[in-house]
This record gives structure tokens, sequence and C-alpha cells, in this order.
């Protein structure tokens, strides 16, 4: 019993693995075929970055067990921080993929900085209050990206913090041959896309292996406990902070990752859109996914980012039919009656399956 | 002087926060649930007032009033469609549905009054002059401080001294308990949503007097902001949300005229934050340990 | 049980624990004085004693829950500590475990002062505890729960867990076996992969000692270890206590209310009543101690009496 248990769990590892690496063949094909119209493929490269985002999330939300309510910001942190790199180094490194790979290590970096820097205050509440602070730094890191005009040059990176708004990108004094990189609140403009849909999938299965096999191992076990019942995982000699925070950074660091590939996915990208809004998006797929659930949080990302689109043809409609989705799912998966009936259905089905076993 | 300035309007602002946080801070002290829909509540109230005022020609008070009982409404359909079934789900399954809620809200605006920006007109007009003109306060700056003083007041007075707000504060501390005692507790919860939504709506009458654009996404930020202040006071407190939303005002105020107008809210989320590392459960708050 | 794959330090001892020979629980024990105030089992009297309490108290708003508690316990000694409700036993253990800062005093434990520790530090320098409203990991199964106890015994780094390095299949194959064992002292092998939540209540009690010993500690806190047991349940968690010490050869303190347990396996009982103790002894001393019949009928009680 004890090594069938372990290797369902073990299968639905391999299986999401398998999952997302026949879904990218498939894609790859129709993309090749030309089956997939020209909006559809504008969409492979988000639903990568917005599936990283949900299960770095589920990270913190399902298996820690806090609610952060501002993971765009570390998307945010990424994506400027991945622009600047690529953007800054593309005489320097003229191989595209090498450089996109750089933008994203150096992405998640700074995303995981930020993540620590912002874990020690944010990992000594609890709750909602903890929600709230999470939800405060997502708007801080949007201000202060705003504030960001930047350019480079034969000198290097030139970087102005216009807190007052009186500055603009003139004021960088670039040399002749510079390139203007991000201009306040406009964001970055002119960048080179580099993004790919098999850049997105690599950062899926990378993605998928750190979180799974962290999950599966004496540091998951010990993240799990924590939000389980944090007074006895202290009892029992677990460093509690040590291990949120490993959680919190490590989630951190692959949105980083995302966001870099999310930013050089667009020629024009401004930082409102790392808003409370995007944060909440991610949320919603992670809950609906199922907390803890990794399969369900990529499944989720993937239907209800493509929903809005697919409702294109409703046009305003399209979000009030969301919005009523939404609801609807949440009331009916939490209904109790429903509830049961699904378990009783789950308990037949796995007895007529052990009986099948059995003989 | 100019300080004067920044502090009358910080204060006028953090009067309306604290209207939102007062119906925020009683929807969760009761039914402990962020209600993320409560800012666009206010928007529709503002959209009613508005209708009223302009389409139907109705007397300013009158338009507030209608606004009033369509928000209540409002807030009761909502309790009772959305988070009356999910009262033994997971607080994030209702933070979802809340959400959506809001959503839905914000959608159903766009759709009905469309995406345009309404002027609005402001509920008083007129500007009191002091100091040889050296200081002007707007007539709704006053109105707003006092509907916020005399609406703290009354609920302070209601929850402490009438029979409802007893049951209130009882099933906000324990509702199982509540029910034992004969308190009917779905009854008390809608009667908190109608409270805190009709409360939405004189906060976004006063609102868009005060920012006179009036669109589907208006309740969007003040919502979140005031719900900093309701957090920022010690949420479930009364006096809490209205400590909670002057600060906030007069610190957003300060900040915009002192440091950055880009980084005002920045600087609010930052005292917040600091604000929250020192009194873990907000100004007023009362800080519950669990027990071993 | 597969005993050559142990590395366990008391590898021996959890053989004997499968059929070797029982120590006799029943001899009466004998305490000696250490120090003015404390006494020590006769075997133990020549160790420095595992954990010594000089003077702990703590205060909430003015109010004493304990104060002036002094007690030494020998290396492996089954003591008690009783008293009524609200008496301050359960906040003793949550100053033992550092869940509590106390107000003054010290904590010696192996002769180390742990003023300065954690509650996580505490555990890992030896105090390993139960809870007395059952604190489980409730999502994950039984097995994985006495695993998170063995999480320290563990060495395998973030990184070669998510490169799954030799390391890891070498760690993970090891503790899922001591897990197993520690969970067959409990008769709980055979739900190690039911979720902890779903166990009846006494198995929860049960797997919450598994997990704590599989911790490794030097002293065994429990918390009303037979709350809500039927009597032949308590008589076999009572067997399983003396069997624990026994064979790992630690120290136990326990808090109970079921005075036959208390009675028939502690060698030292202190008694509480607010916050203070009253008497401390054998079970014979407390049993025909005034002053405990007092603290629990009250003075007209013990009058009759």
């Amino acid at each position: 019993m004890n090594i069938t248990k372990k290797s369902n769990k073990v299968r639905s590892d391999l299986l999401t693995y398998a999952g997302v690496m026949l879904a990218f063949i498939v894609l790859t094909l129709l993309k090749n075929n030309g089956v997939l119209n020209r909006s559809m493929t504008g969409l492979l490269v988000p639903i990568c970055c917005y599936i990283v985002m949900a299960v770095s999330l589920n990270l913190t939300v399902g298996i820690l067990g806090d609610l952060s309510l501002g993971h765009a910001g570390f998307m945010s942190v990424g994506a400027f921080t991945g622009i600047i790199t690529a953007m800054s180094l593309a005489d320097a490194i003229p191989s595209v993929a090498l450089r996109l790979a750089l933008a994203m290590v150096v992405g998640a970096f700074f995303a995981a900085i930020m993540g620590f820097l912002i874990g020690i205050p944010v990992l000594r509440l609890k709750g909602d209050y903890l929600a709230i602070v999470t939800l405060a730094f997502g708007e801080i890191i949007k201000e202060l990206i705003t504030c960001l005009i930047v350019g480079s040059d034969s000198n290097g990176l030139h970087i102005i913090f216009n807190v007052t708004g009186s500055k603009s990108a003139n004021d960088l004094n670039l040399a002749e041959g510079g390139r203007i990189i991000i201009k306040g609140a406009q964001g970055a403009t002119g960048t080179q896309t580099i993004a790919t849909f098999t850049a997105g999938f690599i950062l899926i299965m990378i993605t998928l292996v750190i979180v799974q096999n962290l999950i599966r191992s004496r540091h998951g076990r010990a993240i799990m406990a924590v939000r389980d019942n944090r007074i006895a995982a202290e009892s029992v000699g677990i460093p509690v902070t040590r291990y949120r925070m490993m959680a919190f950074v490590t989630s951190a660091a692959l949105a980083g990752a995302a966001g870099a590939l999310f930013g050089l996915n667009y020629s024009n990208l401004a930082a409102a859109k790392f808003d409370f809004n995007t944060s909440i998006l991610v949320l919603v797929f992670v809950v609906l996914g199922g907390l803890g659930n990794i399969w369900g949080s990529i499944l989720a990302t993937v239907v209800l980012y493509v929903l809005p689109e697919a409702l294109r043809s409703f046009a305003n409609y399209r979000m009030l039919i969301y919005a009523i989705v939404l609801i609807l799912v949440m009331l009916a998966t939490n209904n109790p009656i429903l509830k049961s009936a699904v378990a009783n259905f789950r308990q037949r089905f796995q007895k007529n399956k052990e009986e099948v076993t059995e003989q | 002087m100019k300080f004067l300035a920044y502090l009358v309007s910080g204060i006028s602002l953090g009067s309306i926060y604290a209207i939102i946080a007062l119906g925020y801070t009683m929807v969760y002290g009761i039914a402990k649930m962020l209600n993320f829909a409560h800012g666009d509540v206010i928007m529709i109230g503002g959209y009613i007032s508005f209708l009223a005022a302009t389409n139907l020609g109705l007397p300013t008070l009158v338009s507030v009033l209608l606004a009033m009982v369509v928000c209540t409404v409002l807030g009761i359909v909502i309790e009772a469609l959305a988070y009356k079934p999910l009262r033994s789900a997971p607080s994030l399954a209702v933070l979802i549905t809340a959400i959506g809620v809001s959503y839905l809200l914000q959608n159903a605006a766009l759709l009905i009054w469309g995406a345009n920006p309404k002027s609005y007109t402001p509920v008083v007009e007129g500007t009191l002059h002091l100091f040889d003109g050296q200081l002007s306060v707007s007539y709704v700056s006053l109105l707003t401080v006092a509907c916020c003083i005399v609406i703290m007041v009354g609920l302070t007075l209601f929850t402490n001294r009438t029979k409802m707000g007893k049951a209130m504060r009882a099933c906000s501390e324990d509702k199982g308990a509540a029910q034992l005692m004969g308190i009917n507790v779905n009854r008390t919860i809608s009667l908190t949503f109608a409270i805190g939504s009709a409360l939405a709506a004189i906060a976004g009458a006063l609102l868009c007097s005060f920012s006179p654009t009036l669109m589907p996404t208006t309740g969007a930020m003040p919502g979140i902001k005031a719900f900093t202040a309701a957090v920022f006071g010690g949420i479930g407190s009364i006096p809490g949300a209205f400590l909670g939303g002057i600060l906030l005002g007069v610190i957003e105020a300060l900040a915009k005229g002192y440091i950055s107008t880009q980084l005002s809210n920045s600087i609010v989320f930052a005292v917040l934050i600091i604000i929250l590392l020192v009194r873990p459960a907000g100004l007023l708050g009362k800080n519950t340990q669990e027990k071993v | 049980m597969t005993a050559n794959s142990l590395r366990s330090p008391f590898r021996d001892s959890l053989l004997a624990f499968s059929g070797g020979p029982e120590a006799d629980a029943k001899n009466k024990p004998h305490l000696i004085p250490v120090t003015r105030t404390n006494y020590l089992p006769e075997r133990d009297a020549d160790k420095a004693p595992i954990l010594e309490c000089i003077d702990l108290g703590i205060t909430f708003g003015g109010l004493k829950a304990v104060d002036n508690f002094n007690i030494a316990l020998g290396r492996t000694e089954i003591a008690g500590l009783i008293g009524p409700n609200g008496a301050g036993k359960t906040t003793i253990f949550n100053l033992l475990t550092k869940v509590y800062q106390p107000t003054h005093g010290t904590i010696l434990l192996d002769g180390k002062d742990i003023a300065t520790m954690s509650t996580a530090q505490v555990n890992r320098a030896g105090i390993a505890r139960t809870f007395q409203n059952i604190r489980l990991f409730h999502n994950q199964t039984v097995l994985e729960n006495v695993m998170i106890g063995l999480h320290n015994e563990m060495d395998y780094s973030m990184a070669g867990a998510i490169l799954r390095l030799p390391g890891y299949w070498r760690a993970e194959k090891i503790a899922r076996e001591r897990a197993m064992e520690y969970l067959s002292i409990f008769n709980l092998e055979g739900h190690a992969d039911d979720l902890a939540g779903s166990l009846p209540y006494g198995a929860q009690r049960r797997l919450e000692i598994a997990r704590a010993l599989a911790t490794n500690p030097s002293l065994l806190l429990l918390d009303e270890p037979a709350a809500g047991m039927n009597p032949s349940e308590t008589a076999e968690l009572m067997e399983n206590i003396v069997k624990i010490r026994d064979t790992f050869q630690i120290a136990i303190l326990l808090i109970e209310h079921d005075m036959s347990l208390v009675m028939n396996i502690c060698e030292g009982i202190a008694v509480l009543n607010f916050g203070r103790i009253i008497c401390k002894g054998s079970p014979d001393d407390i049993r025909s101690d005034p002053k405990v019949i007092e603290a629990y009928l009250g003075r007209k009680g013990a009058e009759k009496i």
C-alpha cells in the first residue's frame, strides 16, 4: 500500500511533465503548419509566463499557505531587469537564445533579492495582514518602476530615478548610439521581442522540476508542516522562518524569470501592467486549479487565459461572462452537497479500480 | 499656510477613506472576509446619485438617499447570492468570489454606463475662504468631515447601545455561541452588509464630489486604500477605521505636497507596512495569540 | 523490521523493543535527594539531571501563571506533573519548549542554559513534546508526519533535493524506513499512507508521540497523553510509555489527569496549584500529602476525609 501511494504521487509528477511536453509538441506542430491563427500564436508565450506565475504562486499560497496579493510585483522586477539585461547586451551577445536565457536568470536573481527583502517584514505577519502587506509591496514596486528612466550606451547603463516627475529620457545624457530602454511611466519601449515559445516551454519544465522536486523533499515537507501547524512544526525542530523564506524567495525568483520572458515578448510594456489586477488574475488561476495542485494550476491558467480570448466575439460581454463564470465556479466547487457527491463518486471509482487490480 | 492647506485636504480625503473603511471593517469584523467588491459598490452609489440628479433632476439629498437605498439592496443581494452559500468555505474561496463580484459590478457598469468618465456635480458647491483668502476650504470638505464624524459616532452608539448592535458584536466574536444565545446570525450578517453598503453610497457621492470623474473603475483604488486604512487602524475596530482613514488621507496629502505625487501611494503603503511591523494588529486592533 | 538498514543511534535498543527483555517497571521507585529540594531515581543519581529548572516563572499581565518552579529530572526518569485545571501545567511545557519566554528563572537542559534558544532550537537540543489539543500535520500522511519529525536527521540540501542527487535518494530511503519503525512501535504502520487528519482520536495521540520520538529527543514531554482514551487504550499507552523509556533510555515528563496512569508509571511527581509546586515526591508521598488532597477537593472536602 505504501508503495502504490508513493508511486501515485510520482506518477502524477511524471504525468504533469508528459502533459506539458505533449502540449508543447502538438502546439508547435500546429503553429508550424499554420493551423493556429495569429492571435492564438500570440497567446503562446504569455500563457507560458502565466503558467510559471501560477505554479510559483501556488508554492506560496498552496504549499506554504500564505496569501500573497503582490505576486505581479516580482514579475515586474523580473520583466524590467530582464529587459535591461537583454537590451544593454544586444551588441555584446549576438546570440538571441543566450541573451534571453541570461535575461531570465538576471530577472530571477533580482526578483529573488526583492523577495528576500520583502520577506523579512512580510513573514513576520500572518493571515490577512500578510496579504495586505504583499498587496502594498506590489503597488510600491509598480510605482517605483514607474519612476525609472534607463538607457545604455558605450559607457554602460544610465539610470535616473525620477521622483518628482520632472525628468525625461533626455536627462540620461546618452552618448551617440546609445538607446533608451525604459521611459518612466511609459515603461519599456522599443524592446527587441526575443521571447519564444520554446523558451517558455523550457521555463515551465524547469519550474516544474524545481517546485515538484521541492515538494517531495524534506524541505517541501517542512514547508507544508509550517502551513498545517506552525507551532507543531517548530516543536519538531523546523526553523519556521527559514523555510517560509525559502518558499517565498523561490516563488519570487520563478516569477522573476517568467517576468523576464514576458517583458521580452512585447516591444512596449508599462509598469502599470503589473498591478494588483494581474496579481489577482494569477491568484484566481491558483485557487481554481486547486491549492497545492500543480497540474491544476497549469490547466486553470490555460483555460482561464484562453477563455476571454475565446469570448472575444461577445465583445463587451466577455468580462461580464468571465466574472459570472468565476462566481459560479466558486459557488459550485464549494457547495457542500456537490462536494460530498464528488467525494462519493471518487471513492466508488477507486474501489472499482482496486477490485480490478486485485483480480 | 501651505501645510495647513495640505492638512485640510488630507483630513477631508481621509474622511472619505474613513467612511469606506467603516463599511469594510464592519463586514470584516462579522463575516471575516475581505470584501473586495466594496469599492465597486461605492462606484455604483456614485452612478445612481449622479443619474438621479442629472437625468431625473432629483434634488441632491434625495438622489443620495436613493443611491443609499439601491446600494443597500445591492449589498444584501450580493451577500445572499454570493457570500451566504460560502459561509463554511475556506476564506480564500470567499475572497475569489468577492473578486468575481467586483469584476461583475465593474463590467456591468461598463456595459450600462459606458467607459467615458462622467463629470459629477458636487453635492454642495462653493468654498470657504479663511485667513484673507490664504486658506480655502471647500464646503464639500466640511460636509465630508461632518458626515464622517456623525457616521462614526452613530455606528459606535449603534453597536454599543442597541440590541442589533450587540448582536453584531456577539456574532463577530463567536458565531456559534451567538446562535446558541438565540441571535439570528444570517440576519445580522445581512444587516451588516446593508449598513456597509449604505455607507458606501454616501462615500460614493462624497468621493465623486471631491474628484468629479466617475468611471466604472472609480471605486477600485479608493476601495483598496480604504481597506488599507481599516488595517491601519486595526481591522474590526470602528474607531480604528476612523483613525486609520484620517491618518491615511493626511499622509497621502502631505506626501503629495512635499515629496512626490508619483510616489504618494507608495509612501502611504510604506507607512502601513511600518505600522503593521510595530503593531501587527493595527493601531487600535487587539492582538490575539494562538493558545498552545 | 529491517534492522540492518538502520543508522539510528538506538539501533540495538529498537531491536530490544521488538522482543528484548522488558525492564521491570513495577519496581517501586526509590528517590534520593540530589540538591536541597530535588530528587532523582537512584539509578540516575550518579549522572547530572537531564533537566533542571531553577526558580522558573512567568507573569501574564500581573498574574503569576508559574512561579518559583524548581525541578530536576533524571536521565531515565518518568515524572508526572499534576494539578487542578488552570494550575499552570501546560504553561510549564510551553516554557520548557520556549513557546513562552520565561519572565525569570533558568532552564538547564543537560546542563546547558536554553534561555536564548528558539522552540526549534530547543527541540534540536533534545526536548520533544506533544500537545494537549492534538497538533498534527493534518493534510499530510501519517508516514510524512513522522518523516517531518526526522527532518533534522536528514542532511541533503535544497539543491540536492531539486536535482535529486544520490544523497537525496539515500536519505529519503533511510528516513522512510526509520519512520515506519517508529510507526510500528505504536501499531500505526498499517495507516502509514492515510491522512493524519483521518485517524481516530487515540491513533492521532499515538502518532503525535511517534513524531516527537522521531526527533531523537533526550527528554519527551507528553501533555495529557491519555485524554479521551478508554481504559484499555490507556493501559496500552502506559505500557508503551514505559517501553519507550526503557528502549530509548530517555526521560519523560508527562501531564495527566488519569491518576491510575500517573501513580503507576511515574517515579517522581510534582503537584502544581496556582502556578506553584505544592508538593513533590514519589507517588506514595503524593498520595498521603494533605496539601494535595486540599488542592483537589478544597479545604472542606479535605476536612471530611
